[in-house]
């Protein structure tokens, strides 16, 4: 009996023995997954900083390009993607929360909402070249808006709105619904229930869905392309501010452009070795470019965020 | 049956049917709610008291393909609260509404409790702060809270959350307070502090409390309606209901034969 029940025991420290390996090998194979992508990323990042901080330097960025390596620079490009960004932004944005709201909070669930929601989900997935072809045929062609820093704008917002909308349903599904009750038991309208509740409550998923896109976004190169983005600009856009009356102008929305990623495969393309270092110096600022802009969104998502948990 | 005088009456539920789609989950319900009483629905599980509760405030419009057959007449007006011509948002600020669980607002406790004010268009900080420590007074919170309004809602305990939305509900002056199984998401020492809380604002207010809990519902009130499968069974007065019940299905339900 004595012995029966020993044995027993060692059955079960032999098992728990097996269980706790099989639990090792299940964390070393997480471990060795995760390092392949972060080795990588490091790699990658020390290769272009060796490459091309000896480059950078305040004439790199406020030169234009040249047909001299040593005085080229991205300040067109820079200033491109900068002002393409925040287009992309103010369109994607308002339009994608607005368009999330609606679907969540509005919509009655038919077949023609379905179909909406079937689409919305595929027009994440849809190559950037298509935005750019469909680009070209609408802003280009049909609304003459030209190969312009609009149209460029317009071209990146149609691509990331999708992302937009769907982490904006995402995170206004993630609110309970009796938070929705509670306000309207109070006698609040569908309005006021959005501004005061739906809106602030699901602030920090909509900027992370913003994060993604915009970041998707600043190294698009085919779309823009496609829409007649040139990649030799030796001039920038037209001012917003202007020193006679009414003090600013939209003519810059009209203007030529290029942005980084385009300004780096030109100089990639090009066989001398110094064109080489200038495209890892513009790649080290883009890298920059993107860092500032996703610290921003991330310091403004902890704002929203941190007063609230389900 | 108990009779109750047409001037001591604040509602009257007339033959009122109600439909989840096609399903009938109130079958031709009657009943008399008397002014600044506690009327408590009892029933075991899907006999419909919550669904019966959620007319009163018109919830039942913020989901599709729900309808209602009928009339809640709300004195002294004589308004039929469930017909289609009366806004449920009028409705709804005259007949507040306490949920199962606790549900504050991730915000701070004073707008928590301002927020009914604020939808009404109040902003003045003057009268919000007036009325919300009237409100927390009245809901018997304003002790614990009083040196932290500005913290965030979720820091409060379960019970001091559901206290606080009795605050949230009562800071609007409402004629109804309309209470969904209050206290079974609390502690028994939770559970205490609210009932004593109920019994307290039937001064001030008419209630009506849905509970799955028989001994609360012979605590706190005052008439008691026996609801099963849709139908209102029984109603009369509590200790005639507990003590007396007339139908044989009370009566099992109450000595715990079966729900």
């Amino acid at each position: 009996m004595m012995l029966e029940g020993q044995n027993k025991i060692l059955e079960m420290r032999k098992r728990i023995a097996l269980n706790k390996l099989r639990d090792h090998i299940f964390w070393m194979i997480g471990l060795l997954a995760t390092l392949v992508g972060f080795v990588l990323l490091f790699t990658l990042m020390v290769d272009l900083l060796i490459d091309g901080l000896p480059r950078l330097g305040w004439q790199f960025v406020t030169s234009y390009p040249s047909r001299f390596p040593e005085k080229a620079g991205i300040l067109s490009a820079w200033v491109g993607t900068t002002l393409v960004m925040i287009l992309t932004a103010a369109t994607a944005v308002p339009l994608g929360i607005a368009a999330g709201i609606y679907l969540e909070e509005y919509n009655k669930k038919n077949w023609l909402t379905h179909l909406i929601e079937i689409n919305m989900n595929n027009l994440a997935g849809i190559p950037s070249i298509i935005y750019g072809l469909l680009a070209l045929g609408l802003f280009v062609y049909f609304l003459k808006l030209g190969e312009s820093i609009l149209t460029g704008g317009l071209t990146l917002g149609l691509l990331i709105l999708p992302m937009v909308v769907i982490s904006t349903r995402e995170s206004i599904r993630a609110i309970p619904n009796s938070i929705r009750e509670a306000s309207y038991a109070l006698g609040a309208t569908k309005l006021q229930t959005i501004r005061d509740h739906i809106l602030p409550y699901s602030s920090g998923g909509i900027l992370t869905g913003m994060i993604i896109g915009l970041s998707r976004a600043i190294g698009e190169t085919a779309p823009i392309i496609t829409v007649g983005a040139l990649s030799f600009i030796a001039f920038l856009p037209t001012s917003p501010v202007t020193s006679t009356f009414p003090f600013f102008s939209i003519k810059w929305l009209f203007d030529p452009f290029t942005v980084m990623p385009i300004q780096m495969f030109n100089w990639v393309s090009r066989p001398q070795a110094a064109f080489q270092i200038n495209a890892a110096a513009a790649g080290i600022i883009l890298l920059f470019m993107t860092l500032l802009m996703n610290g921003f969104a991330i310091y403004l998502r902890y704002k929203f965020r941190k007063r609230i948990k389900w | 049956m108990v009779f109750i005088k047409p001037e001591e009456l604040k509602a009257e539920v007339r033959n009122l049917n109600f439909f989840y789609n096609h399903l009938q989950a109130l079958k031709n319900v009657n009943l008399p709610i008397a002014e600044k009483k506690i009327t408590a629905l009892i029933g075991p599980s899907g006999c419909g008291k919550t669904t019966y509760l959620r007319c009163f405030n018109r919830m039942h419009d913020l989901y599709p393909n729900n309808r209602y057959e009928g009339e809640i007449i709300l004195h002294p007006d004589g308004l039929n609260i469930v017909s289609p011509s009366v806004d449920p948002i009028e409705v709804r600020m005259r007949i507040s509404m306490v949920f199962q669980k606790p549900n504050p607002f991730p915000k701070t406790i004073f707008e928590n409790v301002a927020y009914g004010l604020r939808v009404r268009g109040e902003n003045r900080r003057s009268v919000l702060v007036e009325k919300v420590e009237k409100a927390l007074k009245q809901a018997a919170l304003w002790d614990e809270v009083q040196t932290r309004i500005d913290d965030m809602a979720f820091n409060l305990s379960g019970g001091q959350q559901q206290r606080l939305c009795i605050a949230r509900a009562l800071a609007t002056a409402p004629e109804i307070l309309l209470f969904d199984e209050p206290t079974s998401a609390l502690d028994p020492t939770a559970t205490s502090k609210i009932e004593e809380l109920i019994m307290a604002l039937k001064k001030e207010v008419t209630i009506i409390i849905v509970t799955h809990n028989m001994q609360q519902a012979a605590r706190v009130s005052d008439f008691t309606a026996f609801m099963y499968l849709g139908e209102i069974i029984e109603f009369d007065k509590t200790d005639k209901v507990f003590t007396h019940p007339s139908q044989t299905l009370t009566e099992e339900y109450i000595t715990g034969r079966f729900g």
